[in-house]
């Protein structure tokens, strides 16, 4: 049969073994899965009430929590990402890697495996906290297609969080250092508009919350849930997530084949 | 041979990790690389099994070059590395399923693999358990069965018994000849005598990045010498006289403990001859001890120096039989 089967196959093999290792690792699993829900709880009961969600003055405001879902959907990648980079680091470190390149297969499938198991696990993360928003009164106005091009939007973000992921458990020397090295991936949805509105941010933040990835596709999603103009953010938000994920994938296969000198 | 390398060299940055390694291993058979830590084993381990390039030198494995060729050649090897390297959350079974998998098995043709090697490496039992449940030596029981998958030629161990204690060890040390009587051969790296006595057809001795003698146990023990006698003198003037009165026989002596050491056959007869003639050169003997060859004086013997800085694990220390 062609390489190119055996990679399909490899490839499965590896997603199987990926997902099996997130089944079984149910605390870090939960953890990683539930802490967006929790976190949208006290966005929207405790710190929502205090937060003004104008954009301008004058302009028309919604409820909190109809603005913060987009923020929280992302923040399920920056929640998952720590659990991706400390996967990728111990089979590193255990010497799993070192088997896999010594057989006669597709190593790099074992990075394929973690992002496709991070994916699936953002994913479910994604769909709790889209249920729990609907209870606290989650109204998106989005239609069929609106839904499919925003899911898609998600993965590719999603997807650009798992392969930096695996890239910064390549590059880190142990568990710790590959979890922490992830807090970025989390950190940088606050500082965007996923959670205020940027008009009220000190210049400086603002220059930055508005050149960042996030924020056009913050405003991308919301734009496709709530019908807020989507303007430029749309094209913005797909080179961003688009230009992450490729460099999340070359950095991630060059410290893997590097490892082979 | 499966195994040809020819002045193999490898340094990381500017340190020389392998001077020029020439290894052969014989079809069949079990070979032995032994020496201390950092003596180069595992980047020759590395080397052999494509993990890592050599910066000079030619390596083939079962005819094909590692560098040009290394997907021929990880069709003939399997590794077991310094480190049990599976699935801790995954059951015993769940880890030879998934190597099963990646060699391509039919899926009937996995499961009876799978059960085939748990039954041979004893570890039925606990095939549905998680690994993370697992003794160190089941670990590696498993690890090496993991390897064993796709049948390879050539499975290649580094220190397959490091920190096993003896009877996990001696489980290990079954599993090993019993590849070799299915018709394998068994690369193994061993920083234990003992190990290699044990299980090695041939064993070529390293250190410090280059080969510093290849033969069968018995050979390089016949290298290192026989047993010794360990003289000890009350004075300098009678180590000295000593000294002098035995020559060239004198192996080794140390002006600050006041001792010689000279070989013998371990016979009475012969010990009491060396006294008788000491005496009768009027040099009197204080202590006396005999030693059979150690590691160290394997060391000492090949390199010009002990040992030292090796791991002291009680084992390394154990004496040629």
């Amino acid at each position: 049969m062609s390489t190119l089967v055996w990679a399909v196959s490899d490839s499965a093999t590896m997603i199987r073994r990926s997902v099996l290792l997130s089944m079984r690792s149910i605390d870090a699993l939960l953890m990683s899965v539930l802490l967006p829900v929790l976190l949208m709880l006290v966005f929207v009961y405790v710190f929502g009430g205090a937060i003004s969600t104008q954009a301008a003055p004058g302009a028309q405001s919604t409820s909190y929590v109809d603005y913060v879902v987009p923020g929280i959907i992302l923040l399920c990648a920056g929640y998952g990402s720590s659990m991706t980079a400390v996967s990728v680091n111990s089979d590193m470190r255990n010497g799993v890697i070192d088997r896999f390149q010594s057989m006669p297969i597709v190593s790099s499938a074992v990075l394929t495996g973690h992002v496709t198991a991070a994916l699936l696990r953002n994913t479910v993360s994604m769909l709790l906290v889209v249920g729990t928003a609907a209870l606290l009164g989650f109204r998106p106005e989005a239609g069929v297609l609106d839904w499919v091009v925003a899911v898609g939007l998600i993965w590719l973000f999603m997807l650009a969080i798992g392969w930096l992921s695996a890239a910064v458990g390549l590059a880190t020397s142990s568990a710790e250092a590959a979890g922490g090295a992830t807090f970025f991936m989390l950190f940088v949805p606050y500082l965007s508009s996923a959670f205020v509105p940027t008009q009220t941010m000190p210049s400086a933040l603002q220059w930055v919350s508005e050149n960042q990835p996030v924020t056009p596709v913050i405003e991308t999603l919301r734009g496709l849930l709530m019908g807020t103009p989507v303007g430029a953010s749309g094209w913005q938000a797909v080179l961003w997530c688009g230009g992450l994920a490729v460099v999340g994938y070359v950095w991630a296969t060059y410290l893997f084949r590097r490892r082979s000198r | 041979m499966i195994v040809q390398a020819r002045s193999v060299e490898k340094s990381f940055g500017t340190h020389r990790v392998l001077e020029g390694i020439d290894l052969e291993v014989r079809r069949g058979s079990v070979h032995a690389l032994l020496g201390p830590n950092g003596a180069g084993k595992t980047t020759i381990v590395r080397i052999l099994s494509t993990l890592s390039r050599p910066d000079a030198g030619e390596v083939l494995v079962d005819g094909f070059d590692v560098v040009r060729r290394p997907g021929q050649v990880r069709r003939v090897i399997g590794l077991t590395g310094q480190y049990a390297a599976v699935d801790e959350p995954l059951s015993g079974r769940e880890n030879l399923l998934t190597m099963a998998r990646l060699r391509h098995l039919s899926p009937r043709r996995a499961r009876q693999r799978c059960l085939e090697l748990l039954t041979q490496f004893d570890l039925l039992d606990a095939a549905r358990r998680p690994v993370s449940t697992y003794s160190g030596g089941m670990r590696r029981r498993l690890d090496l069965a993991a390897s064993l998958v796709a049948r390879p030629r050539l499975i290649i161990l580094d220190e397959p018994t490091t920190g096993l204690d003896p009877a996990s060890r001696q489980t290990m040390w079954q599993a090993v000849r019993a590849l070799v009587s299915d018709g394998a051969t068994v690369l193994l790296t061993t920083q234990y005598l003992e190990e290699a006595d044990q299980l090695a057809d041939r064993i070529t001795l390293v250190d410090a990045g280059r080969v510093v003698a290849e033969g069968t146990a018995d050979e390089l023990k016949r290298t290192v010498g026989d047993e010794r006698v360990l003289l000890g003198f009350a004075d300098t003037a009678a180590y000295d006289a000593a000294r002098h009165v035995l020559g060239d026989r004198v192996l080794g002596a140390d002006a600050t403990r006041l001792t010689v050491e000279v070989p013998t056959d371990g016979s009475a007869g012969a010990v009491r001859d060396l006294l008788d003639h000491l005496r009768t050169s009027d040099v009197a003997v204080a202590t006396i001890a005999l030693h059979k060859p150690t590691l160290d004086d394997v060391f000492l013997t090949m390199t010009g120096r002990t040992a030292a800085g090796r791991e002291a694990a009680p084992a390394a220390l154990e004496e040629v039989r």
